[in-house]
């Protein structure tokens, strides 16, 4: 089985601490990372770190999972709209489907993905869950 | 042992996973009763997607926020467990990475049953206190593991903690004096490519954690001229209620000394993070100039032991991440059989 070694190495900044960018010029910050801006096309654009905090702008459960997710099953996946405005796509947990609501507020967490069979690579990668303070 | 240069705690972190199966739940399922004396009340389960790697980031995370120093400034990022998510492929790079850590930092994944964590905070006071590094971390975490239906499965549970080492001015702890105590004792051992431990029964008690404990804690105390009337807290390893409660009368502290720390009743043994956890709730409450004791255990066999003083620095730091208590507060409780399918007990081919 392909585990995509060189694909997973490359995404672990977006993945491990949802690192995007920030154009200089313009002030867009923008995720996942790109190298020029898709609002004024500048190349003036650094490497920024969001602050992991936003609301469920949108979600769906999922019970027919992807190979690799069966594990998790019955799980959330939400469009989770970030405090600084980029929409992000990720699974929610330490929530139960039934208690996810729109507009709730979530917090980023590193969680495992998912992984290549008992003896593959393991994927980390950022999740939601509802943030605490708000709870 | 006092490294040349003061060294002390500049931040701490703790991770307890949100599911709890409690003892009785066992024993319903492997005695048909669940009132048969079982030695916890709960103990915490790591969800799905939770590993000694994500448990370590949060905890590491906490730990960061506490002392306030950036990412890039820590020299050392050692995890130490017994249950690494991966035989070959350290942890720590994984925890560094994701805390922007590197990469100019050392990074290693630390071996001595549950005092894996503290002994990898051993050599950080070591590292730190001869000028080496600015700042060590030292994490103790583990998703520990029980065959299903042994007296461990009841109380084998997951957590643990970061703490961060500098140097004493900027430190909520100050070190005294720590020391270690070794000998080759097989009271309890995982086997390469094995599941789950052996351990030796009644043998896990008097020659092995009682013998290094108890040896451990009065070298440190007459070598620093102390007793246990002169400390404010002292924390035991905690592999249930019974063992660090005996020990704290057999040297002389009182339970009204050990009871912050004492987290097993509701989180379980976890294992390499028991002590260092129990010392994390202690750091929530004690206040400046309060001193707090800590002996750790490790099967195999070894203790070390630590004494700390509280400094002013820890009133305002602890503000600056969730308590221990709120991970420990945080509670949905599990039954056997979705604790079966999150520990991966179903053998499905």
């Amino acid at each position: 089985m392909s585990m995509d070694l060189p694909r997973h190495w490359r995404l672990k900044q977006a993945r491990y601490r949802l690192e995007g960018s920030h154009c200089e010029d313009c002030g867009h910050t923008f995720f996942p990372s790109r190298l020029i801006c898709p609002e004024c096309r500048s190349e003036n654009v650094v490497a920024h770190q969001f602050g992991g905090r936003g609301r469920v702008y949108s979600y769906s459960t999922v019970y027919n999972p992807p190979a690799g997710y069966d594990e998790y099953v019955p799980y959330t996946v939400a469009l989770v709209q970030l405090d600084e405005g980029p929409l992000v796509t990720a699974q929610l947990t330490d929530v139960d489907p039934e208690d996810v609501e729109i507009d709730m507020p979530v917090e980023m967490v590193t969680r495992r993905l998912r992984q290549y069979g008992e003896d593959g690579l393991i994927v980390y990668g950022y999740k939601f869950r509802p943030a605490w303070e708000a709870a | 042992m006092k490294p040349t240069r003061e060294v002390g705690l500049v931040g701490y972190g703790a991770y307890v996973p949100r599911f709890r199966i409690p003892a009785t739940e066992i024993a319903r399922v492997w005695d048909g009763i669940e009132d048969n004396g079982v030695p916890i009340e709960s103990k915490s389960v790591p969800g799905p997607d939770e590993d000694v790697a994500t448990m370590s980031i949060e905890a590491a995370q906490n730990a960061l926020l506490r002392a306030g120093i950036a990412p890039t400034d820590v020299g050392a990022v050692w995890v130490g467990t017994e249950s690494k998510p991966y035989a070959v492929k350290p942890t720590s790079t994984i925890v560094a990475e994701a805390l922007g850590i590197g990469p100019f930092t050392q990074a290693a994944d630390w071996e001595f049953a549950c005092k894996a964590g503290s002994e990898a905070l051993q050599a950080a006071f070591g590292m730190v206190g001869s000028g080496m590094l600015s700042y060590a971390m030292a994490l103790g975490m583990d998703t520990a593991q029980g065959r299903p239906g042994d007296a461990l499965e009841y109380t084998a549970g997951a957590g643990g903690a970061a703490l961060i080492v500098g140097l004493a001015e900027e430190s909520l702890a100050v070190l005294e004096a720590s020391t270690s105590y070794v000998t080759d004792t097989p009271d309890f051992f995982r086997r390469q490519h094995q599941h789950y431990p052996q351990h030796g029964h009644r043998f896990t008690g008097k020659p092995a954690y009682f013998h290094h404990v108890l040896n451990a804690s009065q070298n440190l105390l007459d070598e620093l001229g102390q007793t246990p009337a002169d400390y404010e807290y002292v924390v035991f390893h905690q592999p249930n209620v019974k063992f660090p409660l005996k020990a704290t009368r057999a040297l002389g502290f009182s339970r009204d000394q050990v009871m912050t720390g004492l987290l097993s009743n509701r989180i379980g043994n976890t294992y390499a993070g028991a002590a260092l956890i129990g010392l994390t709730a202690v750091l929530d409450e004690a206040k400046p100039g309060d001193k707090v004791f800590v002996c750790t255990f490790g099967s195999g066999a070894g203790s070390d032991a630590f004494s700390f003083v509280m400094t002013d620095m820890i009133e305002e730091r602890r503000t600056r991440a969730r308590s221990t208590q709120m991970y420990v507060e945080r509670n949905t409780t599990i039954d056997y059989a979705t604790y079966g399918r999150y520990r991966k007990k179903f053998v499905m081919n």
